[in-house]
């Protein structure tokens, strides 16, 4: 990767224009005839640079960045797998890109019909008897199921339920969500053993709960095991049970979140369902619901129809369609054969790692993982070479590093998720990296501490940025 | 023949357990009560070729009918140079997460700050964050900031010329959130500015929204409507498209506090409804209460430029049940799309979509009016830019069906009797001809009735 320094501002002559529109024929007549008080005084500094310019501009700008195409990325969480190239052509036919979200129902049967497919298929993965797809990303998934939760109890004239109960180890999301949706957050704790302690659990429930959002496997990738129990007693006191679908991938295949006893549950199709991340969205969300929640989904729906009790609107149309396509391009390809093999594979992944890595990072809870899993820092940590270090020195070999100082359990988290589509060799030469890197830091902790070294950009001054903020040029 | 998206060879796998001390792949789920696993059948078809899947969409694209789009109502059917969906193919930026790693994320922290600064130039605010999920939601966002910004305030009002959806996303919102949400009704085409005044005198107003161009595609005059809002001490935030107001007056001229809406006016798909692109912008002081991501310059350990995440504590992974907003993911391609439309096009590219949209829509109401068949539905003329409403003398619910068997998308029904019409620089004189005489053949088989 090498260093560009432009922005596109920069590269603009007066007089440059990087585009050619038509003559329509309509003559003369221009937006200067509006009332002059209705126009803006000055054209908008825009750049103005040519074509080729352009071109230029944002292929070296892509050139400092890392995707999944340019190598591993084991971030926790985050499940940066493949992103299937064929999907990319689906989601590009004209056939669909070309549609007006707005047009009458019968010239859309192809669009709904792809609703139908995943809704279908969504359902059956997860046990769950309906979905809507309208959900821009997982936080939207969230922030909807959490509607739905409180639409549920207000159905039911239980005006009292404004509590929900998250776990200590969960995405930030989830009390972030909640507090959107207007809910007051209580947090159970972990035991030591990383699972939610259903002790601490059962004297927080009461008739003022609503609910309760898991993650499961949770987000030390460890499968909460007394997830039977816990459901029984959320539902006992007249809550429902919040699956948070970020972790899903090793459960495709195995586990249904449905079987489990979850009432509402969020995916992301940008993780467990190979579409690409872009670089931060756009994602999508879809929620589904149990038998009990039924007829209650966001409008409009077009594969249920008018929903009896919808709880209202939540996207401008119909969600991320584009998205939505490349999903389920994903899973037809999978097939039902494959879709078995899909959450044992990453699973056996994480932990093939995980025993490779052990002696040299410290690994505080020492059992079976699913997807992902999480380090303590390096094992030997008398040279004080931290998790941060560890990550910036993951750069200098081309690996993108796992999450860092997340979950807040640990002080040094170095969460590692590697999923179902690294082969082999790459897992072991991450693991051979991560091993060199431990010896490094022994030996000469220094240049880990500054590391990286290799990069476009070392690190940066963050201090800087948030105590002078310079946001735009 | 193993699948081509898992490399892993049962030798692999074999080996891989025997490290793991397993016997068995399900022997690595042995922690999950037994209960809880699958053994049923999954309902999906059995794994497709990359040639099948080819056919089978090509078969769902092919049950949609392609119209001739004059409607937006929300979705604008702009054109896009090639270039655009060039550069987004290229995988450095689709297969990316979101820029955590500064130092292998230059290029989308780099294009988000360019994205951060267009969008303040074009509305004429200071800060603009990384993008938000659509139009509707952004508008949700302005208004959840607004009441945080204010403190004890918690009443909000809307105008009822918002786009529908917008409305209805908003209350949503509203409702959950537990926001007293009022709406100020529409009076000849444009906000009711009395109703507006009354419903100001309440003390506990947080903020205002109004559309800069509204659902019957009027350009609302916003001067006293912010003025009246700043007297009752309310932010005023308007809800704009970012494309016409390349030409129009900004929200920052405007006086207004907060500018949101849709960047999908700056040539994206229509895509069925997405992925577009939401924006939020503001002014200086409520910097730290904006919602989402924010891109800041700083400089690396050797001093050379750089770009960061930055002002993260005021984001969900920082605060969790504290934060602004829960947004993380937003819609950072589709930013970058936006970005590099506009950097193609410049301030007279954009001037010209503005004008060639412009001269269409008022050639095509000129030529809907002389057919007979339409009303003007205002008792004065309101000023438009590429969207405008009439009001059919009948059949005003039946017109867009009709219209759609004869190729179009057009005459969208608003109620109230109106229906809309839009055109962009994607459409000639030609076309726009071709629509009038199929109004023409639609009224015709309708039963005449020409006045």
């Amino acid at each position: 990767m090498k260093y560009y320094d432009k922005l596109i501002f920069e590269l603009s002559q007066n007089g440059r224009c990087g585009c050619s529109l038509p003559d329509n024929g309509f003559g003369e007549t221009s937006c200067t005839e509006l009332p002059t008080a209705l126009q803006r005084a000055q054209a908008p500094e825009l750049p103005q640079v040519s074509e080729p310019d352009v071109v230029r501009h944002y292929t070296n700008l892509s050139s400092m960045n890392f995707g999944v195409d340019t190598g591993f990325y084991p971030l926790g969480s985050c499940t940066m797998k493949y992103n299937p190239k064929i999907n990319e052509e689906i989601a590009a036919l004209p056939g669909f890109t070309s549609v007006h979200p707005l047009q009458p129902l019968s010239t859309v049967m192809g669009c709904v019909q792809v609703y139908k497919e995943l809704s279908d298929y969504l359902c059956s993965i997860t046990g769950m008897s309906a979905f809507t797809l309208n959900p821009f990303a997982g936080a939207h998934g969230e922030l909807t199921g959490l509607m739905l939760m409180k639409h549920y109890h207000l159905l039911h004239g239980d005006v009292s339920r404004r509590k929900v109960i998250v776990p200590d180890s969960a995405h930030g999301t989830n009390p972030a969500s909640a507090a959107v949706c207007g809910f007051e957050v209580v947090q159970v704790k972990s035991r030591p053993d990383g699972r939610v302690d259903v002790e601490d659990l059962k004297p927080l429930l009461d008739e003022t709960v609503a609910g309760m959002m898991m993650t499961n496997p949770n987000t030390l990738g460890l499968f909460e095991t007394g997830i039977r129990e816990i459901a029984q007693l959320v539902h006992d006191c007249g809550g429902l049970l919040y699956y948070d679908g970020a972790n899903l991938n090793p459960l495709i295949g195995v586990v249904r979140p449905g079987d489990m006893g979850f009432d509402i549950l969020h995916l992301n199709l940008h993780k467990s369902f190979s579409t690409p991340h872009g670089g931060g969205g756009p994602g999508a969300g879809p929620v589904g619901i149990s038998e009990k929640l039924k007829g209650s989904l966001p409008q409009p729906d077009f594969y249920c129809g008018e929903q009896e009790f919808s709880m209202g609107r939540i996207s401008g149309f119909q969600g991320n369609f584009g998205v939505i396509l490349r999903a389920l391009a994903y899973i037809l390809m999978l097939g039902r054969e494959n879709v078995k093999l899909l959450g044992s594979y990453a699973t056996l992944s994480a932990n093939y790692i995980k025993v490779c890595l052990k002696d040299c990072y410290e690994l505080p809870i020492d059992s079976v993982c699913k997807h992902e899993f999480v380090f303590d820092g390096l094992k030997d940590k008398s040279n004080e070479v931290t998790t941060l270090d560890v990550a910036k020195r993951l750069l200098d070999y081309g690996f993108h590093a796992p999450t860092i100082y997340f979950p807040l359990l640990f002080h040094q988290s170095l969460m590692i998720e590697p999923t179902e589509t690294e082969s082999r060799q790459t897992l072991d030469e991450f693991i051979k990296v991560m091993r060199t890197i431990a010896e490094e830091a022994a030996t000469s902790p220094d240049m880990v501490k500054s590391a990286p070294h290799n990069t476009p950009v070392r690190r940066p001054d963050e201090t800087q940025a948030a105590r002078h903020p310079i946001l735009k040029a | 023949m193993n699948h081509p998206y898992f490399p892993h060879t049962e030798e692999d796998i074999r080996q891989m357990m025997e490290k793991c001390g397993v016997s068995s792949l399900r022997e690595l789920y042995s922690d999950v009560p037994s209960d809880c696993i699958y053994e049923g059948e999954y309902n999906l078809p059995k794994a497709m070729s990359e040639l099948e899947v080819r056919r089978h969409f090509a078969s769902l694209a092919s049950q949609n009918v392609p119209l001739k789009i004059f409607a937006g109502a929300g979705a604008y059917d702009h054109y896009s140079p090639a270039v655009v969906p060039y550069i987004l193919s290229r995988s450095e930026f689709s297969t990316a997460y979101t820029p955590y790693q500064a130092e292998i994320s230059q290029g989308t922290l780099r294009a988000v700050f360019e994205w951060q600064s267009m969008i303040c130039r074009i509305t004429g605010m200071d800060v603009a964050n990384a993008s938000m999920y659509d139009g509707a939601t952004s508008a949700a966002e302005s208004m959840m900031m607004a009441v945080a910004a204010s403190r004890k305030k918690n009443r909000f009002i809307v105008s009822a010329s918002l786009l529908p959806q917008v409305l209805d996303v908003v209350s949503t919102y509203a409702r959950f959130h537990g926001i007293d949400l009022v709406e100020v009704p529409v009076e000849d085409g444009v906000t009711s500015l009395t109703e507006l005044k009354t419903e100001l005198e309440s003390a506990d107003v947080a903020g205002v929204m109004m559309p800069g161009i509204n659902r019957y595609g009027v350009i609302e005059d916003l001067a006293e409507a912010v003025e009246a809002a700043h007297s009752a001490g309310a932010l005023f935030v308007e809800y704009c498209d970012p494309s016409a107001m390349t030409v129009l007056k900004t929200a920052g001229e405007w006086g207004a506090d907060v500018a949101c809406g849709d960047a999908q006016t700056l040539g994206m798909p229509l895509n069925f409804g997405g992925p577009y692109c939401g924006f939020m912008a503001c002014r200086q002081e409520y910097m730290r209460k904006l919602p989402g991501r924010l891109v800041g310059e700083t400089v690396d350990a050797d001093g050379k430029r750089a770009f960061v995440l930055t002002l993260q504590a005021r984001e969900q992974h920082i605060r969790r049940e504290k934060a602004t907003s829960n947004i993380c993911s937003n819609q950072s391609l589709m930013a970058l799309y936006a970005t590099v439309y506009l950097s193609l096009m410049g301030p007279a590219g954009m001037r010209k979509v503005n004008d060639l949209s412009y001269a269409g829509a008022h050639f095509l109401k000129g030529e809907l009016l002389r057919t007979g068949y339409f009303e003007e539905p205002f008792s004065v003329e309101r000023p438009f830019l590429k969207e405008f409403v009439l009001r059919p003398r009948r059949d005003a619910e039946k017109l867009c069906g009709m219209l759609a068997d004869r190729g179009f998308l057009a005459a969208l029904p608003l109620g109230e009797g109106l229906v809309s019409f839009c055109v962009t620089e994607k459409h000639d004189r030609i076309e726009c001809e071709e629509l009038v005489n199929a109004v023409k053949s639609a009224f015709d088989a309708l039963g005449g009735a020409r006045e």
